[in-house]
């Protein structure tokens, strides 16, 4: 969800409580005073009423409300005595709205003479449900005009505001720590965003000091192990040569050699994949795996033929990529090796080139592998030495690197699905 | 021929020296920088074999200055860094080839081989050994004047034999440099035998006078008969 719209969300909720909270203190303070009011009137014109009833000896008469807003009872004076003034709401019908209404009405007695009498004056009162419905409906539409004005102020103003954070964001997505370009920069004054640059290029210079330090440190690795290696090979290749050496120890030598040769290849393999984790590899070119495919079974068709094992390629659409060609092939080759070199006697490899996938099949053992760990490194399926085990982890890592999805699933046939899409 | 050899590890110097003098080149060492800008300054060299890393100075810079001064250097970068951007940066400072560590006796051989005909190419490309001319250029392969027809593969094996003809090919050099850098996962290198068999077949039915032995099972050396 949007920052824009968390924030209406809460701002619409808080202020829909507020203005119902708000409304119901209103309302009841609103009855409070116009009850008030009303009372003080009721009592001011009991006050003329009694007033009157010392010259006009007529009000005695005034049994029923009739047109006037009181009525004058005698009362017992035992009952006068033990009566106070009291304000009641009741109902009364009136002429003009045909209809029984609110009224407030005060309840007093009083001595004329000798004579005790109970005095009743009402005045009309506002009808509360009337009151009510207006309330609501105003109160509606101050909450309506509140979230609409909210909206657009949150729109303008949030956009305007957060405007340098999005530019910020945008840069980050596609900053690569890599190349060398330029730190994200945040326009405006607005301090938090300042702080946010600060800090992400705090972050930024320190991981691409420890990204170029982690680079050396491949780079200077790889050049301590490769001399010795170096060294050690073309001695034992020019020991080798010497006629003296005898069949017996040309033999042992042959043998540490080919040792030398596989810890020569799985320096090269670590190596490989510790760059491609480090994406040091950044150089993209439409890479075409028809051509890829058909280069690598080229160069393959040596060994698959030796094992007996056939090689078929079926092009059902065009796939391109845009990647390092390099990695490409070697993702391409790494599987086809693995084809051929886990397969049987007389066994196939079929290669599928479809739209956004690459498949390859082949035959090989009755069981399928255990594809959990089938990536991982030095997981070795054969007990062969010659395999570094790191072939289908090199294949892996390149398609973490590239976003692909790279799938083993088995149906009679091991099947490699590289997803591209 | 002369050869410069720019190479700060003693022992790995010494081999490659030992190797070459076997082809009977002249190689001359230099271990650091210094001595490096001296003697490329002072002298001409066939070819020059460049380590990047060195103690005083990088190897690059030698072959910038090599470039500057138009001295047609003939350089084979020799890099344990497998790095790409090297590679370009060389190549693109006039550097001949790249051979990165560790590499195969047979595969330099070849390299400086190349180096050499490129640089004295007059013409032919051809290599001649005893009754025998392969033709680089047009790519076929005469006995005695007489064609005989190779496959793609079985004329850069026969390249590569001749061009280090009498030295020990073995197995994982001769894979490496026909079927490319990543086939030497391949469990075994029976293949190459079967390989190796059609190509001794064919020498001995058209009479060609030279011979691929087998050495001890590690590899195979081409002789004269």
């Amino acid at each position: 969800m949007k920052l824009l719209n968390q924030s209406l969300k809460y701002l619409s909720i808080s202020i829909f409580l507020i203005v119902s909270i708000w409304s119901a203190i209103f309302y009841f303070n609103m009855l409070d005073e116009i009850h008030d009011s009303i009372d003080d009137g009721l009592d001011n014109y009991k006050l003329l009423i009694i007033n009157r009833t010392a010259d006009d000896e007529q009000i005695f008469e005034k049994k029923d409300f009739e047109e006037g807003n009181f009525t004058i009872h005698q009362i017992p004076e035992k009952e006068a005595l033990g009566m106070r003034d009291y304000f009641t709401d009741t109902l009364l019908y009136m002429q003009n709205e045909d209809d029984l209404e609110p009224v407030r009405m005060l309840t007093s007695a009083f001595k004329h003479g000798e004579k005790y009498y109970q005095l009743t004056v009402f005045n009309s009162t506002v009808e509360e449900d009337d009151l009510i419905e207006d309330l609501f409906y105003s109160i509606i539409w101050l909450y309506v005009i509140l979230v609409v004005s909210i909206v657009l102020i949150n729109n303008v103003v949030l956009k305007r505001l957060w405007k340098p954070f999005y530019s910020l964001l945008n840069e980050l997505k596609s900053y690569r720590i890599d190349k060398e370009t330029p730190l994200p920069q945040v326009t405006g004054e607005t301090k938090e965003f300042r702080e946010l640059e600060i800090a992400v290029n705090a972050l930024i210079i320190r991981a691409r000091e420890t990204f170029y330090n982690q680079k050396k440190f491949t780079e200077n690795a790889s050049h301590e192990l490769q001399t010795p290696l170096a060294i050690i090979s073309t001695k034992l290749e020019l020991m080798l040569e010497k006629e003296s050496l005898g069949a017996e120890n040309a033999e042992n030598v042959g043998q540490i050699l080919q040792t030398i040769q596989r810890l020569t290849r799985l320096n090269k393999s670590l190596l490989l994949l510790s760059k491609i984790e480090n994406r040091q590899f950044n150089e993209a070119a439409e890479v075409d795996f028809a051509k890829l495919v058909n280069q690598s079974v080229e160069d393959l068709e040596d060994f698959a033929g030796f094992r007996n094992v056939e090689i078929t390629v079926d092009k059902f659409a065009i796939l391109s990529y845009q990647m390092d060609e390099s990695l490409a092939s070697i993702l391409v080759s790494n599987l086809l090796r693995n084809a051929i070199f886990h397969n049987v006697e007389g066994g196939k490899v079929q290669v599928e080139i479809q739209e956004n996938s690459l498949r390859i099949r082949n035959t090989g053992k009755h069981e399928a592998l255990d594809s959990s760990k089938i990536f991982d490194r030095f997981q070795k399926e054969t007990s062969s030495n010659s395999s570094t085990g790191l072939g289908l982890a090199i294949v892996h890592a390149i398609c973490k690197l590239y976003g692909f999805e790279v799938k083993y699933s088995f149906d009679g046939a091991h099947c490699f699905k590289v997803n591209m899409g | 021929m002369k050869i410069l050899l720019i190479e700060d590890e003693p022992e790995l110097a010494a081999t490659i020296k030992a190797s070459l003098e076997k082809e009977l080149f002249l190689v001359e060492h230099a271990a650091d920088f210094d001595s490096a800008m001296e003697k490329v300054s002072l002298y001409e060299y066939d070819c020059i074999l460049l380590d990047i890393m060195l103690p005083g100075g990088s190897g690059l810079e030698i072959l910038e200055e090599l470039k500057k001064s138009n001295i047609s250097g003939n350089v084979i970068i020799i890099s344990a860094k497998d790095s790409l951007d090297d590679k370009l940066t060389g190549l693109g400072l006039g550097a001949d080839d790249y051979l990165t560590k560790p590499f195969h006796i047979a595969e330099l051989n070849a390299r400086i081989k190349a180096v050499f005909r490129r640089k004295n190419l007059s013409g032919s490309n051809q290599i001649a050994t005893a009754n025998t001319n392969l033709d680089l250029s047009e790519r076929t392969f005469s006995v005695d004047g007489l064609l005989f027809p190779l496959n793609r593969k079985e004329f850069d094996i026969l390249n590569y034999f001749l061009v280090n003809k009498n030295r020990l090919i073995t197995k994982n050099a001769l894979a490496e440099h026909v079927w490319g850098d990543h086939i030497d996962q391949a469990d075994n290198f029976d293949f190459i035998y079967y390989q190796i068999k059609n190509l001794r077949k064919k020498l001995q039915s058209s009479d060609a006078k030279i011979e691929i032995q087998s050495i001890y099972g590690v590899g195979y050396k081409l002789v004269e008969l």
